[in-house]
């Protein structure tokens, strides 16, 4: 065990010129983004862009993005470990370290979000009060840490067998596996719950809102698998193949397709005949009364998803790889924005009162996030490099009896 | 109007289905319902086992870190000797109120240090005497609201007299109140204006104000994930401002926005404070928790009118008790055509609109 944890830090801490750069640099924004925390923490939310009107912002956006890249793991996990597709195998501790390193960067979004993060202790049960089940934020509380434990200890089982050249024993990991499996689904849609339960809030307050947040996670987070994969590929003797790349593109295409349909159900709904329950997604997409500060944003967001889900759409196209990469790319920064900012802002406009008060986040929002954000990378980097070790005989005894 | 048809809400359910389990919300069943007329003690009710369990684990972890942050305090405050004793004294104050209970689940006894420490650290810091109230909910109270759209004719006095009373924070100007000024002939909120700084009453409109409704069914305390704010006996929604975590979900959650974040640490100049306070009520907040209107509960639980009721010259406001028959609010429900604000919601507030 120890020294199982020893190759690892070594591995962590050793690496070509390109790799001490990556997390030189990693290390740098999480710094700034640190001191910029200490500001916050100082002076209060006041720093930020937020106000009574627009009471959640970057951090929360990011959050609820972020939730689905982590939730989007079960797509690898689910052929992998289930339906043993070889193609995935390869690529599944990949899809966890994502899960993992986005479920890092969720709690330290929501952690510096709060007002009182010294007094979160509250929440403890036993200690404090923890008002379950009445609470959303209750129930999101315990399915992400419980995913997060999840997808450390299947994971570092695997692994640790491997690296004594053992075989891992089925029985005793996949009951967990397919917890897991309906758990990142549980992730996301009690995330799109805890918005979709204010009635307060119209924009939020849909039946789709749970659905359209799987849609785009599946969309999104796998893209990012595949960016990750083939840098692994490049970087390290880890082979993966490219029928691997193959699969998740046809995966990430008919998500990315399913969320253009519910899209377009949900444009129809809110535009043929506009309410006032209609008045956010007025703001969002055509601005009201002269406050347009997302408009630009949502139709750079829509127009490159419905572009990029057609180029995905065209076989030969989806199949080469040199196309599939920046596809998945763009595509990924279309959903963050629209489930992002797209998502989280348009609810507080207009106020349950009818009054519009717009959102920009400042700098020290921007640095605190950057530096989340390196964080949430820097623990991915760590994690795919140790796994990858482990997986060519790098260190230990390498896997036995696979591949 | 307790016998108002509610409609079914899953939340509800799922309350019914945990209410053996949860303390906090039996006892709020039983102290709507008994009728009994007692004064319902929830410390009494809520004998035993879990909350005394929780505050001894609560206790013993301050005692194992207390010791080391009072010596912290002391080598920190060196030079004059006074200085550092009084200075020791305010640490060991805030190191106790760091790891106090929620005060709905709090002792009698345990409620009564946390005020008078509380009263200690506000006279160190102002130099003045306050005086914090834990006043319970009187029996056989139930408080409602009334607002009259023909009288008010846009004065705001209410505002100020509810920003004086109530501690609010001067530098961000936070207002629990807010007045629209509504064009004759449309009742849509969107269309009115809060922020008019022009003679009142302008010529073709009305006014309609809005604060907190206490609502019955209030969702903001649904969603609070520490139970750092709920609904007295006496219907007024209340915040534990030392329990508040900062989340911000009930600002997100209430559908009339009557809720206020402070941003920053508020400042009420020392001598402007209002020394007569309440726990629940207008004691001063801190950054990074929530706050709202309370009906002033350290008025109107002492038998007097809020400070915005007695404030408005036009006697557009009228307070009282639900259940009594012969209260002005009573006759008002009784004798006007009344409206409330988004009653499709559900959360059936207890602060009506009406017209001469």
């Amino acid at each position: 065990m120890f020294s199982f944890f020893k190759d690892g830090i070594v591995v962590a801490t050793t690496g070509g010129r390109a790799y001490h750069l990556w997390m030189g640099a990693l290390s740098l924004v999480m710094i700034v983004g640190g001191y910029a925390y200490s500001v916050q923490f100082r002076e209060g939310l006041v720093v930020t862009g937020m106000t009574d009107h627009v009471s959640w912002g970057l951090y929360i956006s990011n959050f609820t993005f972020l939730v689905g890249l982590a939730a989007a793991a079960v797509m690898i996990v689910l052929p992998a470990y289930v339906l043993q597709d070889v193609d995935f195998s390869r690529a599944v501790l990949v899809g966890e370290g994502v899960a993992v390193s986005a479920l890092v960067m969720c709690l330290a979004f929501v952690t510096a979000d709060m007002g009182g993060p010294t007094r979160l202790w509250h929440m403890m049960p036993g200690i404090g009060y923890f008002n379950f089940p009445q609470s959303m934020l209750t129930w999101d509380v315990l399915v992400l840490n419980g995913y997060l434990a999840l997808n450390l200890l299947i994971p570092m089982y695997v692994l640790y067998q491997h690296y004594h050249g053992r075989q891992p024993r089925r029985n005793l990991y996949v009951p967990f596996v397919f917890l897991s499996v309906f758990w990142a689904f549980g992730i996301h849609l009690v995330t799109a719950f805890l918005y979709a339960g204010l009635t307060a809030r119209p924009y939020w307050n849909t039946s789709l809102l749970g659905p359209r947040f799987l849609a785009s996670a599946f969309a999104a987070g796998p893209s990012f698998i595949i960016v990750s994969l083939v840098m692994i590929r490049r970087f390290t003797e880890y082979k993966i193949k490219d029928e691997t790349l193959h699969k998740l593109g046809l995966i990430v295409t008919v998500a990315a397709q399913i969320n253009l349909v519910m899209l377009a159900s949900e444009l129809f709904k809110e535009f043929y005949w506009p309410t006032h329950h209609s008045l956010s997604a007025r703001y969002l997409f055509f601005g009201l009364h002269g406050h347009n500060a997302l408009t630009g944003w949502i139709w750079t967001a829509i127009g490159l998803n419905v572009a990029m889900t057609a180029i995905l759409t065209i076989h030969p196209l989806r199949r080469k790889v040199k196309v599939l990469v920046p596809a998945a790319t763009v595509l990924f920064f279309a959903i963050w924005i629209e489930k992002g900012m797209g998502l989280v802002v348009p609810g507080f406009i207009p106020s349950p009162l009818g009054e519009i008060v717009e959102y920009a986040p400042t700098a020290i929002e921007l640095l605190v996030s950057a530096g989340i954000l390196a964080l949430g990378l820097f623990v991915f980097t760590v994690l795919a490099k140790v796994a990858v070790a482990i997986e060519t005989g790098q260190i230990g005894k390498g896997p036995t009896g696979e591949h | 109007m307790s016998n108002e048809q509610k409609p079914i809400d899953f939340a509800g359910f799922m309350r019914l289905l945990t209410s053996g389990a949860d303390p906090r919300i039996e006892r709020t069943e039983r102290a709507g319902s008994c009728g009994s007329g007692c004064e319902c003690d929830p410390e009494i009710e809520r004998s035993g086992g879990l909350g005394n369990k929780k505050m001894s684990r609560r206790a013993s972890l301050a005692a194992m870190f207390g010791g080391a942050v009072a010596t912290a305090g002391v080598v920190r405050a060196a030079a004059n000797p006074l200085e550092a004793e009084a200075a020791k004294e305010r640490k060991a104050l805030e190191w106790e109120e760091y790891f106090k209970g929620n005060f709905r689940l709090m002792t009698p006894a345990e409620r009564q240090q946390t005020i008078s420490r509380l009263e200690r650290l506000a006279e160190m810091k102002t130099g003045r005497d306050v005086h914090i109230a834990g006043t319970q909910a009187r029996p056989n109270v139930l408080y409602g609201y009334a607002f009259n759209i023909s009288t008010c004719r846009g004065y705001r006095d209410c505002v100020k007299a509810c920003v004086l009373e109530n501690n609010q924070d001067r530098r961000s100007n936070m207002q629990y109140i807010r007045i629209f000024e509504m064009e004759n002939g449309r009742m849509n909120l969107e269309d009115g204006k809060a922020d008019y700084f022009h003679d009142v009453p302008a010529e073709g409109h009305f006014y309609l104000g809005t604060q907190c409704f206490q609502c019955e069914n209030p969702p903001c305390v649904t969603v609070c994930p520490v139970g750092a704010t709920w609904k007295e006996p006496d219907g007024i929604t209340v915040i534990d401002y030392d329990w508040c975590i900062g989340c911000r979900y009930c600002e997100a959650a209430c559908p009339y926005w009557a809720r206020r974040f402070n941003w920053a640490e508020p400042v009420v100049p020392a001598e402007q404070v209002n020394p007569r306070q309440h726990y629940l009520g207008n004691r001063p907040r801190k950054k990074g928790v929530m706050e709202k209107c309370t009906f002033c509960i350290q008025r109107t639980r002492e038998g007097q009118q809020p400070a915005c009721a007695e404030a408005c010259p036009t006697g557009a406001r009228i307070f009282g008790n639900l259940l009594d028959p012969n209260s002005e609010i009573r006759w008002v429900l009784a004798n006007k055509k009344v409206f409330r604000l988004k009653e499709d919601l559900g959360t059936d507030p207890k602060f009506w609109y009406f017209m001469d």
